[in-house]
């Protein structure tokens, strides 16, 4: 229990530190910033981003504002002008971060599901034929980066639709239409999970290959249990640590593939929002959102590491941090 | 006698045959274990890479066509047409010439941002390691304030506000040179992989910082630098190549990633990842223009990933490290 409210305590700081950074950086914006947002704005418009940004305000000053509206959910709005409001940042997190954590969600499922048989039966098979092809195939599916997949996809699926058709922009929703929904993520998730598929079969395949020439499985083997049984139930259990170790690591990578592929299917996730906020200048919202991002990753991994606590009843109480 | 003392270690491999150990300081060891053979593939990867680079490095005196001049007399040549070796684009520029300039600003950027990276993650993870402590704990945690951002966020943050387009008074929209451009990746994308770099190389230090070698040129009356830079310095090197070289790998796809933002080399110009992401809205009209730059990061990635597998397995990097 202790252990845990330190945990919280360490992913406050995190939490701070980070949207503090972000913040800090956007004094940095060239030049004057008001000019870089709003070129052919009256001096009243000036004033205006001038107070949205705090720029009459010290760092110190305009963090502890902007983390006051952030902790209490209010995102402000971006700028449009004067007397116009602007898109609501809060609005817009709130569609596009189920999109993204959806998303993700999918990937993991997707990815476990392939990877875990795949990474046993390369591990019984060390050594032969197949597990040197899968050991090769599994590097060369390591190194297509997730835009390459996802336009040779697109080729192949939607523009010239060999075999099936598949839709490759927009989201909908799945209580609308579950169907569409999964076709219009089929490729986006398959385009991210490609890579991941190949990087956990390989270390799920490494760890499982040590386990096997262990005493116990020597000892399960001379009693006469099935190689079946023996693998999935003897051998994988220690792994799952090995998995969710795996999946820590690969958090930032997947949240990277995940905003990739939102931008190149429009599925109006975050890394959509993100975009079009860079394309736009709206440094208010590029700050939001990199800040929301953040938050989200360092949220995962919190819940990776509560994860491996229960897994683990060994650094249950040990091992901190 | 420091030598003698080294073939204990299980990195002893490295310096098996040098005249003298202290020479994996000054030249990563790449000669040696070629002679000792690493297999076809691995040379294959090597040739790749040196033809690779060369290419980008020798773009200015090669006679290839103007990478953004247009010629609108022969637009969308499939591949191999008599003018346009690897074809041509939407308004006709050659997709040969775009390529291989386009290795130059990928290739700066990735083994630009990942060398910054390995010389100042490497510098002060091996200080954390070696003394441990304060120092250590300090930089580590630095570390981990790093990693606490995805790293393609904390790139993309950076890039827009160094680097981002911007307006000026009169309404003309600004987009950074091409130099400043690069100049802001590199040294970004080089900040994000600081702690990765620093991480591993903390880590071997520590693991070798408690060695009898050590303490031996420590009992001789080594000094502190002394010790740091010719005792653990070498044996930590392999570790650090082999992340370096995944690195590598890694930052060449992530230029194509900030291209999809529009924060990578801004066109005209070309870099493999704009390529890939200048065609997604029509990937039937040129097709050349979009595959020939798949192909080609990802021949580029998979022997720079191989590579660093083969540098790992020889010197037995241990994974859980990484």
């Amino acid at each position: 229990m202790r252990t845990i409210v330190r945990r919280a305590v360490q992913l406050i700081v995190v939490v701070i530190v980070v949207t503090f950074l972000t913040s800090i950086l956007t004094s940095f914006l060239r030049g004057d910033p008001v000019t870089t947002i709003a070129p052919y704005s009256s001096a009243q418009q000036r004033q205006e981003i001038r107070d949205q940004l705090g720029l009459n305000q010290n760092v110190v000053e305009r963090y502890v504002k902007w983390l006051g509206h952030f902790a209490t959910g209010d995102l402000g709005h971006e700028y449009a002008g004067t007397g116009v409001t602007g898109l609501s940042i809060s609005s817009q997190v709130k569609t596009s971060l189920p999109h993204s954590l959806l998303l993700i969600f999918y990937v993991e499922t997707l990815t476990l599901l392939l990877a875990v048989p795949l990474g046993v039966y390369t591990a019984y098979r060390a050594g032969k034929a197949s597990d040197n092809v899968a050991n090769a195939v599994g590097f060369g599916l390591v190194s297509i980066p997730v835009y390459v997949a996802a336009t040779v996809m697109i080729l192949i699926f939607s523009v010239n639709s060999w075999g099936i058709h598949l839709p490759s922009e927009g989201w909908v929703s799945l209580t609308s239409n579950p169907a569409q929904h999964f076709s219009h993520l089929a490729m986006p998730v398959i385009a991210i999970a490609i890579g991941q598929i190949a990087i956990y079969a390989r270390l799920l395949r490494s760890d499982m290959v040590a386990t096997l020439q262990e005493d116990f499985i020597l000892m399960a083997k001379s009693k006469g249990i099935s190689n079946r049984r023996i693998l999935w139930r003897h051998a994988l259990r220690p792994s799952s640590l090995t998995l969710v170790t795996i999946a820590g690591l690969n958090i930032g990578a997947l949240i990277s593939g995940a905003l990739i592929v939102e931008v190149i299917f429009h599925l109006n996730g975050l890394g959509s929002v993100l975009q079009d906020a860079i394309n736009r200048r709206q440094y208010v919202a590029i700050q939001d959102y990199v800040a929301v991002i953040a938050v989200v990753y360092v949220l995962i991994n919190f819940a990776v590491d509560a994860l491996y606590r229960i897994l683990d009843p060994r650094i249950r109480s040990a091992r901190i941090g | 006698m420091l030598e003698s003392a080294e073939p204990s270690a299980p990195a002893g491999t490295l310096v098996a045959g040098a005249p003298g150990s202290l020479a994996a300081i000054e030249d990563v060891p790449e000669e040696e274990y070629k002679k000792k053979g690493i297999g076809v593939l691995a040379w294959i990867a090597i040739g790749w890479l040196v033809l690779v680079v060369g290419m980008a490095i020798l773009a200015p005196i090669l006679p290839i066509k103007n990478p953004t001049q247009g010629d609108y007399t022969s637009v969308q040549a499939p591949l191999f047409s008599p003018h346009h070796l690897l074809g041509s684009d939407d308004s006709g520029r050659d997709v040969l010439s775009r390529v291989i300039w386009g290795a130059q600003a990928s290739l700066l950027i990735a083994i630009g941002s990942v060398a910054l990276g390995t010389l100042i993650g490497g510098a002060l993870g091996l200080w954390a390691g070696f003394k441990g402590g304060r120092h250590d704990t300090v930089l580590s945690s630095s570390f981990n304030i790093i990693l606490a951002f995805p790293q393609l966020v904390l790139a993309l943050l950076l890039v827009s506000i160094f680097a981002g387009t911007y307006l000026s008074n009169d309404g003309t929209t600004h987009t950074p040179s091409w130099s400043r451009r690069i100049v802001v990746v590199i040294v970004a994308v080089g900040i994000v992989s600081i702690p990765i770099l620093a991480r591993i190389t903390r880590a071997n230090a520590l693991a070798w910082s408690q060695r009898e070698f050590v303490m031996a040129a420590r009992a001789q009356g080594a000094s502190d630098w002394r010790v740091m830079l010719r005792e653990v310095l070498p044996n930590v090197l392999p570790a650090m190549l082999s992340i370096a070289l995944l690195g590598v790998a890694i930052v060449l796809i992530l230029e194509g990633s900030l291209a999809i933002f529009g924060l990578s080399v801004a066109e005209p110009s070309p870099s493999w990842g704009n390529m890939v992401y200048s065609q997604l809205s029509n990937l039937n009209s040129a097709p050349p223009v979009w595959i020939v730059p798949s192909v080609l990061i990802f021949a580029t990635v998979l022997a720079f990933n191989y590579l660093g597998d083969v540098v790992r397995a020889r010197f037995d990097v241990r994974e859980s490290a990484i």
